[in-house]
């Protein structure tokens, strides 16, 4: 069974609830946080990526306590050509999917770790980053 | 016994294939292992190169007369516009045009997503180019407007210009306020969140000529993947070595090269349309400066490290717009590479927006050519303003009038 990716948004009504304790527990999902924020209105965003028998009771679980379950379906892929290894995305990436290897002084992407936010598209001075759906 | 070469023993040795060439990088070992004295006595050149976005950069154009002819008052290429205040068929474009309807900054932060620099490596991609001009029609040139298709092998001459490339140094661009800042030197998050630097460090060309023993008018050099050679000192050329406030020195400033070459010969890699969110469009240009080891002075030069290299630390979010001087303090390019820098006791992560990979392949392509005598050294007709010419930068006064 191939981990899935998924983006969880919780209301400030339910960001303080025990949710993923209990969706582990109760589902028996292996997780693996990719990205986790609270704003300061107190609402969450978690990025996860989630294995397991029970991966569609898990799902309706979350949806039961209100929250909204996002695939990640979309995927960011860097064309070779264009990237010239600047490293100007390596530090506005927010998960570090895209990163300097050193001492070469090359950029890295691991899509393993993009969570799709799409920034470096927009930083990109070559237009070498793109989504696919 | 006292090392000394000169132009034409290296171009000798070039042409009979005995020439021994290290990039910037590589010398630093060697001069680590066997001394300054040594390594001049080995190495006869040591190649630079650098990779990054060149604001000053353009190219002058000669379309070639249509029949009738016409002497055009505005054109544009591929929509962007073109300066054509020169005689009938020549006009210069810069990499920072932008197209006539860019909405630029009217949804902050813009895309700038085509501009003068794109047009340019889509010419040398020799992809076709739109060529619109307008005219007011002379006796001599009757015709009052065109538009054509050309591509850079129709053409007459296109002769890449850039005013000032190649800087020495730059500044490390931080944010000290609480909102995002889009600058030349790319995204700066609020409250000091991260770091941005420019510059090859050891294996940029000024730096490793950093009192311009070497560097001069007619030096001939890697450009945009084709040869070129340095035309002037670059506009805003200061050449200078930086101070703190203890007088303490870090090293070169910032002298900068005005540079010259036929683009038709450069490759659309090294010429590089950038599009920098919420500034502007530009040109990223590729730049490497075979240093030839004429004395030992040279070679102790061309031997400098990251470590002892620095870029002044400066605030975007407010200082620089501002013009409010100062900085601050200094951070080496080998911290700086590091990906992690400590400012005000913060720790802050930096990135580069010169390739430093790209820099190392632009001294290696250099070293094949001057190996493969493909390449022979200039002998600068004239050496550019150092340290010692005590050049000061002027400011604009905004007068009442």
């Amino acid at each position: 069974m191939s981990p899935k990716k998924i983006i969880l948004r919780f209301g400030k009504d339910i960001s303080d609830k025990p949710i993923i304790y209990n969706l582990v527990k109760n589902y028996d999902l292996v997780i693996n946080i990719i990205k986790a924020n609270v704003n300061p209105k107190k609402e969450g965003t978690l990025v996860l990526e989630l294995t397991g028998e029970k991966y569609n009771e898990g799902i309706e679980y979350l949806k039961s306590q209100g929250v909204r379950v996002q695939p990640l379906a979309e995927e960011v892929f860097r064309s070779e050509d264009k990237c010239t290894n600047c490293g100007v995305c390596t530090d506005i990436c927010p998960t570090g999917a895209l990163y300097m290897k050193r001492p070469s002084m090359e950029v890295m992407f691991n899509s393993d770790n993009c969570i799709v936010c799409q920034i470096c598209l927009q930083i990109c001075p070559y237009k070498a980053m793109e989504v696919r759906f | 016994m006292v090392i000394e070469r000169t132009y034409a023993e290296i171009n000798e040795k070039i042409k009979s294939g005995k020439v021994v060439v290290m990039t910037a990088e590589e010398v630093i070992s060697l001069v680590e292992e066997k001394g300054v004295s040594e390594a001049a006595r080995q190495v006869d050149v040591v190649t630079t190169g650098t990779f990054a976005p060149m604001c000053s950069s353009g190219v002058f154009l000669n379309f070639g007369h249509p029949k009738p002819r016409i002497k055009m008052q505005k054109t544009w290429l591929n929509g962007v516009s073109a300066y054509t205040g020169l005689a009938a068929v020549d006009a210069y474009l810069g990499a920072t045009e932008l197209p006539e309807d860019d909405p630029c900054n009217s949804k902050y932060p813009g895309k700038f997503s085509y501009g003068g620099g794109h047009v340019i490596q889509d010419l040398v991609a020799r992809n076709p180019v739109l060529l619109e001009a307008v005219a007011h029609g002379t006796d001599c040139y009757p015709r009052r407007e065109l538009e054509t298709m050309i591509t850079l092998d129709d053409i007459n001459e296109a002769t890449l210009f850039n005013p000032r490339n190649a800087y020495q140094n730059y500044n490390c661009a931080v944010n000290l306020s609480n909102k995002t800042v889009y600058t030349y030197l790319g995204m700066l998050k609020p409250n000091l969140g991260n770091a941005h630097y420019c510059s090859a460090g050891q294996l940029s060309p000024l730096l490793n000529d950093p009192y311009f023993l070497t560097v001069g008018i007619g030096t001939r050099i890697f450009l945009g993947g084709g040869i070129g050679y340095v035309a002037w000192h670059g506009n805003q050329h200061f050449p200078g070595i930086q101070k703190d406030q203890a007088g303490k020195e870090y090293g070169p400033a910032g002298g900068t090269l005005a540079v010259i070459g036929d683009l038709k010969q450069m490759k659309p890699n090294w010429l590089v349309g950038t599009s920098i969110l919420g500034y502007g469009a530009t040109l990223t240009v590729g730049i490497g400066i075979p240093i030839p080891v004429i004395n030992e002075e040279v070679m102790r030069c061309v031997s400098v490290t990251d470590k002892e290299l620095y870029a002044p630390i400066v605030d975007y979010g407010e200082a620089y717009g501002q013009r409010v001087s100062g900085n601050l303090g200094y951070v080496s390019y080998a911290e700086l590479k590091t990906g992690r820098i400590r400012i005000n006791g913060k720790e802050v992560p930096a990135a580069p927006l010169s390739s430093y990979s790209k820099a190392r392949e632009i001294a290696s392509i250099s070293k094949e050519w001057l190996r493969k005598g493909q390449f022979f050294l200039a002998e600068p007709v004239k050496l550019l303003p150092s340290y010692k010419d005590g050049i000061e930068a002027k400011s604009l006064e905004i007068k009442n009038i």
